[in-house]
């Protein structure tokens, strides 16, 4: 099997075939992590710099177990340390670390396209670990993962998605996912936190979350960032509160044990009530270990990938 | 009948027949155009155009040459550079410079500069600030603005929110016979965010503008004029519903007078996919339904002229991630050619074309040439069939910050005179 993906951007440059890959992979290293050695030496000589130029504590420590454990060297750069506050540019700053020569950068930034920009102009891998409102692809792949491990597979399953849709690379990358392999994809939101022409996504909507919820096979609530409200995309975290929360009562209209996610970190009491987030349906937990073994498979694809497809 | 100096043979009028001409010129001023001989020319210039396309010198409404403040974007040099090998004999300069043109004496230092560079033309007319700073806060010295050179006042870039303040404004200087340009942009909706908000801001996870942002003012800005019976010309008109609002304010009388740009002629909100900085433009660029609806408009003359909004930034502060890139596209060295694209897809007749690339000029009181006798002798020469690649060598302006850069254009201007002299 060879990779012959150079970068991750967005989950819409997979096939099904790649997804399939990528899940495979990440079962194979499940194992690792639950070894009392969790360290293999496949990836030993490899660098990979994690430069996250916005705040993450989940998505920068699981890379970075990942790395570690397949034995690649991780440097951490964060913008407050680095040159970007000192007014460098991001492509020189990008420059400057592949002059370095890493394998790959994983890069988190808050301008949607960040990681593409470095993609078009660097020779190593880039991975997206989140770029603005626009892709979160290694969320979305453990998402995936996560699902599998309930069901087996994704397809002809409904998964609604609730909360703030139109600052969510989380949403946008999980709708073209799951949407890929044959899931139904529900949003519920008011409208102030819909993307624009949100009738051109492969998806239902549904503003009224007793209504939205109503037979969904799974629950994956979204981070209410406190700004909006400043923003006067909604008029108070109470009456937000009111209509969006995902509580124990609205919980029971979709079908029975059905999972929730999060991709965090959680605001309880605001999207998420906290006898939802601490109940056996809650998965938010289990994302964060899929986190690690589909972050390794990730690194171990692109880090061992040859640079010319095979002949024929 | 004074012996003529110059002498333009074998042309053909834009917007006319097969029918050739030849033109003739003294003291800077058109003497005539016929076919027959004029008696003693020996003396005279010659310039055989047989093949060519005869325009007025064109006339460029709205553009950025950064100068005071940015020259390492553009400098009013260069600027008229691009504006000469573009085919335009005037061009009106916006007053977002550093410090803003909202002084005679920065109106002076771009005249000075202009006359240094380019002595014989292309003639520079600066716009000035409609307030302070460009603030919106406190009108500008507009009285002194005007006896300085400035044929026009506006906010452009910055338009005022006050709507108290600038129906002042327009009240103001329409006594002093300054027309208001009008930026129009809703300061709250999604302002200068250079991609509309549709199916590719979304998909992109970019924050888009919506069209209504410029319509909503495009209506304030109509009913004002109509109210107080004062000019207002409103600026790169980029969406449908601002057409719709300009047609039914223009039936019922009300003085505005409008420009569009090749660029929301000819691209859609699609030339921003994969982050293309140098598709970030404010307005943003739209959507086909817009393009069609500016196409028609300008034809019927709802939308008057075609103006460059040449907006020049460096390389480098392209070369972002497209939030934090500039607003704004390099258009003097191509709008001529790629305003015959237009004509070339029979979107627009060549006299359509004409009337956009010259009408500017009767708008804002410029030197108009009709080609009667009299008028100043200011001349575009076209080869329309010349088949050239908008590289950034071939580009005068010191940005070559365009969606077009690398197109292959065909129709480019071979000569320019203005009053009379050769310029290119």
């Amino acid at each position: 099997m060879s990779w012959l993906h150079k970068d991750l951007l967005c989950v819409s440059q997979f096939s099904a075939d790649d997804v399939e890959t990528v899940m495979r992979t990440a079962d194979s290293f499940q194992e690792i992590n639950a070894r009392p050695v969790k360290k293999v030496p496949t990836l030993r000589g490899k660098s990979v710099v994690l430069f996250f130029a916005e705040p993450s504590t989940r998505t920068k420590t699981s890379f970075d177990i990942a790395g570690k454990r397949l034995s690649a060297d991780t440097f951490s750069l964060a913008k407050s340390s680095s040159s970007l506050v000192k007014g460098e540019s991001l492509k020189d700053t990008a420059l400057t670390l592949e002059a370095m020569n890493p394998d790959a950068i994983v890069i988190r930034h808050a301008s949607s396209g960040a990681a593409d920009f470095l993609a078009r102009r660097l020779k190593c891998s880039i991975i997206n670990a989140g770029d603005g409102w626009h892709a979160h692809p290694t969320q979305a792949l453990l998402d995936l993962f996560t699902l599998r491990r309930i069901w087996g597979d994704v397809a002809g399953k409904t998964l609604l998605i609730l909360g703030d849709i139109a600052h969510s690379r989380v949403a946008r990358s999980n709708v073209i996912l799951l949407g890929m392999l044959g899931a139904n994809v529900r949003l519920c939101a008011p409208k102030t936190l819909l993307p624009a022409r949100p009738e051109s996504w492969p998806v239902t909507i549904e503003p009224n979350l007793d209504a939205a919820i109503e037979g969904a096979d799974a629950v994956m609530c979204l981070r209410l960032q406190l700004e909006r409200q400043q923003a006067g995309l909604l008029p108070n975290l109470r009456e937000y509160s009111n209509r969006f929360c995902l509580t124990a009562a609205r919980l029971a209209k979709a079908k029975a044990n059905a999972p929730v996610l999060h991709p965090g970190p959680i605001n309880r009491g605001v999207e998420i009530a906290s006898e939802v987030a601490d109940s056996p349906e809650s998965r938010i937990l289990d994302q964060v270990s899929a986190g690690v073994h589909v972050r390794m498979a990730l690194l171990h694809l692109y880090l061992t990938r040859r640079d010319t497809p095979a002949a024929g | 009948m004074a012996a003529p100096e110059l002498i333009i043979r074998g042309a053909r009028p834009a917007g006319s027949d097969a029918r050739t001409v030849d033109l003739y010129v003294a003291g800077g001023r058109v003497l005539s155009m016929e076919n027959h001989d004029p008696g003693r020319t020996h003396d005279a210039r010659v310039v055989e155009a047989g093949g060519l396309v005869l325009l007025p010198g064109l006339t460029d409404c709205h553009v950025h040459l950064r100068e005071p403040g940015q020259e390492w974007k553009e400098d009013i040099a260069s600027g008229l550079a691009a504006a000469a090998h573009g085919g335009f004999a005037n061009v009106m300069c916006m007053a977002n410079t550093k410090p803003a043109n909202d002084d005679a004496s920065v109106t002076s230092l771009m005249l000075d500069r202009a006359r240094d560079s380019w002595p014989n033309g292309p003639r520079l007319f600066p716009v000035g600030a409609l307030t302070v700073k460009l603030a919106g806060e406190a009108l500008a010295s507009l009285s002194e603005l005007k006896d300085a050179g400035c044929p026009a006042v506006s906010n452009d870039g910055r338009p005022v929110s006050n709507t108290e303040l600038f129906r002042r404004a327009v009240e103001y200087a329409s006594d002093l016979g300054l027309i208001v340009i009008d930026h129009c942009e809703d300061p709250f909706l999604a302002p200068g965010t250079g991609i509309n908000e549709g199916l590719i801001s979304s998909a992109l996870g970019l924050r888009g503008q919506p069209s209504v942002a410029e319509a909503i003012q495009v209506a304030r800005d109509c009913l004002l004029a109509a109210y107080l019976q004062a000019p207002i010309h409103l600026a790169h008109i980029s969406c449908r519903q601002s057409v719709e609002i300009i047609a039914r304010a223009k039936e019922q009388g009300a003085p505005v007078t409008a420009e569009t740009c090749p660029h929301y002629l000819l691209l859609t909100e699609e030339a921003a996919t994969g982050y293309n900085t140098q598709a970030k433009v404010s307005p943003p660029l739209r959507t086909s339904d817009d393009v069609a609806a500016l196409r028609q408009a300008l034809r019927t003359g709802v939308i008057d002229i075609i103006s460059t909004d040449h907006a020049p930034h460096a390389a480098h502060e392209k070369e972002t991630p497209f939030d934090e890139a500039p607003n704004g596209i390099s258009g003097l060295d191509s709008a001529l050619a790629l305003s015959l694209r237009l004509v070339a897809e029979g979107a627009l007749s060549e006299a359509d074309l004409v009337r956009a690339l010259t009408k500017g000029a009767e708008i804002f009181g410029l030197p108009v040439n009709r080609f009667t006798s009299g008028d100043p002798a200011d001349i575009t020469l076209l080869d329309p069939n010349l088949p050239w690649t908008l590289t950034e060598q071939e580009m005068r302006s010191k940005s070559k910050n365009t969606p077009f850069l690398n197109t292959k254009l065909t129709g480019r201007c071979v000569g320019l005179f203005v009053a009379g002299k050769k310029i290119v």
